[in-house]
């Protein structure tokens, strides 16, 4: 039986509201508020990036695991912020953690889905019996550029989960893929920001995805929205995941759980990941949750699992997500923001 | 000079987003579906409305591109421009071509394909039916020219923000019994008040939005479509075509559009009707402000009275002449080209008793008004059920 075995999340203390935003830019923070379901974000501190917010992840999962470090087989992660072009994220978070060396690491992107990319390929290889555990982390730091309607959501976080064949808190009953060729969102070699598409991000991008992936895994398993205690969507803005339940048949209490983009933004391939973390917080055994990621580009991984008895004997060994999310925050004003995003350039 | 009658209608099938249709299957599906609408196998002339294919799209040509993809070639095709009135330019030239003597058959058809740019693109390419060196490069759009008449007009006349909204909430009301309307769905005056502020006072729901669309109509001469037509007869009583001063700021008033004045003078006159005659109309509400004037210069409410109108229920469906019952171009979507083609086969179906929920009844009289830029052009057709 293959399942998560620890899992874990950071996010971090520095937040910016809405109102901070639009302020600068002349924008109607009611109607961005309104329009797009946001209210504030995470802002990472000038030091922290994708590898010590997956270090910090890792490290809660495996206060869960309970597992020596040196039996990960494969660490991987998912990230469209990785701090190197070029030289591996995984290699630091392995190296910070006690799993090397004999370990076998990757970096994944895929937009926004670059985390549940990192879980699928663990799941494949600790099921064929290749490695005993495997640690998938999502994480960004994600990028909007100033004014663009990104740059609401934009937020910083990682989750990190561990995935083994005993002892599992919660088990994989199925996975499924859906990808098509669709360029809604992309960033080239030398460019600082992404760009979108604007509205065709929505309908052909997002919904036809999610609704894609969602609908094919309930087919495979043969499940319903009925059979599910919870569901998690990539949330890029507050009204997509829900409109997404919506669509499927879904009520919304499935979703809140899962649903934090309201207060934290999109953490871009930590977003859906961070979001099983804290139904994973609250869950009991037995219950039932469908996991949807969304990566532009584009496409959409979906995962369904069934938590265990031994979920009750983890959840308070490590901070629970919504704890990080409400608690201990910093607000700061968008000067800061701007120079801890890298946004000043300063002389040389 | 020959009587000319309208002898088929089309649309393509849905207006909005058509992001998996190139420009020219949305023209063609329009055009295809006016000529079987007239059921007629040729056509010797053909006009196409288009206002800027090259800064949507980067297409240009599109005379040959819409004789060539609905399986026209060689016959002639000319295409059109004059900003957001291209389409209803495009009506008057086949009705001209037709009434000549030049042609029997004429195709007049309008497209715009305008959701493939970025906003800000599709902005400027808008901005291009303004005075670009005196205004757009001055850092207006048209939203702000058009809050510029609201503005005068609300200080003018004592026209009310509320008043603006009820424009937009009756055309919507239309366009939710118009399947093929972009935004079928109703909205109500405080969602208007409360949605985002684009330039004061116009609120983005006071606005028509950016639209892929496609609209076509057949012309005939009089005589022959007494001959091969199936259809209910519909006959264009009255053309009319006027220009103002490109510039608003070179208007000695702000609150009034002359050329729409000038052009419905024109085709009063030439149908022996006035304003009291018209049963229906379709009219350019490309901002709510924009519907409230048109109403006062086409004379049917008297000088700053046309804010009330809306809000009083007179243009509503049901009430004294239901204006814009395809839902506008707030409702209904807005393909600049596609405009003021779509508004007459908005009214030949209401004149046939075809338009099912949205029948006006007893609808004998109709006139569509259709303007570029802030009223620079205007072309204003009166069409009448034989």
């Amino acid at each position: 039986m293959v399942g998560i075995v620890g899992y874990g999340a950071y996010i971090p203390r520095n937040r910016i509201k809405v109102e901070e935003i639009a302020k600068i830019w002349g924008a109607d923070a009611p109607s961005y508020k309104r329009g797009l379901g946001l209210e504030e974000k995470s802002v990472p501190s000038p030091d922290q990036d994708t590898i010590t917010m997956s270090v910090e992840a890792s490290k809660y999962a495996l206060k869960r695991a309970r597992i020596n470090p040196l039996d990960i087989g494969a660490v991987y992660v998912g990230s469209e912020s990785h701090p190197y072009a070029v030289k591996p994220s995984g290699t630091v978070l392995a190296e910070a953690i006690g799993a090397t060396p004999e370990v076998h690491t990757a970096s994944f992107e895929f937009a926004c889905k670059a985390g549940t990319e990192a879980m699928f390929v663990c799941i494949g290889l600790v099921e064929s019996g290749r490695i005993k555990y495997g640690l998938a982390v999502g994480a960004d730091t994600s990028q909007g550029a100033p004014g663009d309607a990104l740059e609401y959501s934009t937020a910083a976080g990682a989750a990190a989960f561990i995935f083994g064949r005993d002892n599992v808190l919660a088990e994989i009953n199925e996975t499924y893929a859906f990808m098509t060729d669709t360029p809604d969102f992309w960033r080239r070699e030398y460019e600082h920001y992404p760009r979108h598409a604007g509205r065709f991000t929505g309908e052909p991008a997002y919904f036809k995805h999610v609704l894609g992936a969602a609908t094919g895994i309930m087919k495979k398993s043969g499940m319903t929205p009925k059979d599910f205690d919870y569901v998690i969507f990539h949330q890029p803005n507050g009204k997509f995941p829900l409109n997404a339940a919506k669509q499927l048949g879904f009520q919304k209490e499935q979703v809140e759980t899962g649903r934090l983009v309201p207060k934290l933004g999109n953490t871009y391939s930590g977003s859906s990941p961070i979001g099983l973390t804290a139904v994973l917080d609250v869950a009991r055994p037995g219950n039932k949750i469908l996991l949807v990621s969304y990566g532009s580009g584009a496409g959409s991984d979906g995962f369904i699992f069934t938590v265990t008895d031994r979920i009750l004997g983890v959840q308070n060994l490590a901070v629970k997500t919504r704890e990080m999310l409400d608690n201990n925050k910093v607000y700061i004003d968008y000067g800061t923001y701007a120079k801890y995003r890298g946004k000043i350039r300063k002389a040389e | 000079m020959r009587d000319v009658a309208v002898i088929g209608v089309g649309l393509n099938k849905k207006w909005g987003e058509l992001w998996e249709m190139p420009l020219r299957d949305i023209l063609a599906e329009a055009a295809l579906a006016a000529i079987d609408d007239a059921g007629v196998d040729h056509i010797d002339s053909m006009y196409v409305g288009c206002m800027s294919g090259g800064l949507f799209v980067g297409q240009e040509h599109l005379g040959a591109m819409m004789a060539d993809y609905i399986g026209m070639t060689p016959v002639p095709a000319t295409r059109v421009e004059s900003a957001c009135c291209s389409g209803g330019t495009a009506v008057r030239q086949g009705y001209l071509d037709v009434a000549s003597g030049a042609s029997d058959i004429v195709l007049a058809a309008g497209v715009e394909k305008m959701t493939d740019v970025s906003g800000d693109e599709a902005t400027y390419a808008l901005s291009t039916a303004s005075d670009m060196e005196y205004e757009a490069y001055q850092g207006i759009t048209f939203p702000g020219l058009y809050a510029l008449i609201a503005r005068a007009h609300m200080h003018q006349f004592g026209t009310t923000r509320e008043q603006l909204a009820h424009v937009a909430v009756k055309n919507h009301r239309h366009a939710a019994k118009n399947p093929v309307a972009q935004y079928p769905f109703e909205i109500t005056v405080q969602g208007v008040l409360e949605s985002t502020l684009v330039a004061d006072p116009l609120h983005i729901l006071d606005c028509s939005p950016i639209t892929d669309g496609a609209a076509a109509i057949v012309l005939c001469s009089l005589d022959m479509a007494r001959k091969i037509c199936k259809k209910p007869l519909v006959k264009i009583i009255g053309s009319g075509q006027a220009t103002s001063t490109i510039a608003l700021h070179s208007r000695s008033d702000m609150t009034w559009f002359e050329s729409t004045a000038k052009a419905a003078e024109k085709a009063f006159k030439m149908a022996g009707k006035g304003p009291r005659d018209i049963h229906v109309a379709e009219v350019h509400d490309c901002f709510t402000i924009a519907e409230i004037v048109i109403l006062e210069a086409l004379g049917f409410t008297e000088r700053g009275k046309g804010g009330t109108a809306a809000e009083s229920g007179m243009t509503a469906l049901g009430g004294r002449i239901p204006v814009n019952t395809s839902g506008g171009l707030k409702g209904k979507g807005h393909p600049v080209g596609a405009t003021g083609v779509a508004q007459v086969v908005e009214i030949t179906r209401q004149l046939r008793g075809e338009s099912g929920e949205r029948q006006v009844k007893g609808a004998r009289v109709g006139l569509t008004q259709n303007m570029g830029g802030t009223g620079a052009s205007t072309v204003v057709h009166i069409l009448e059920a034989q």
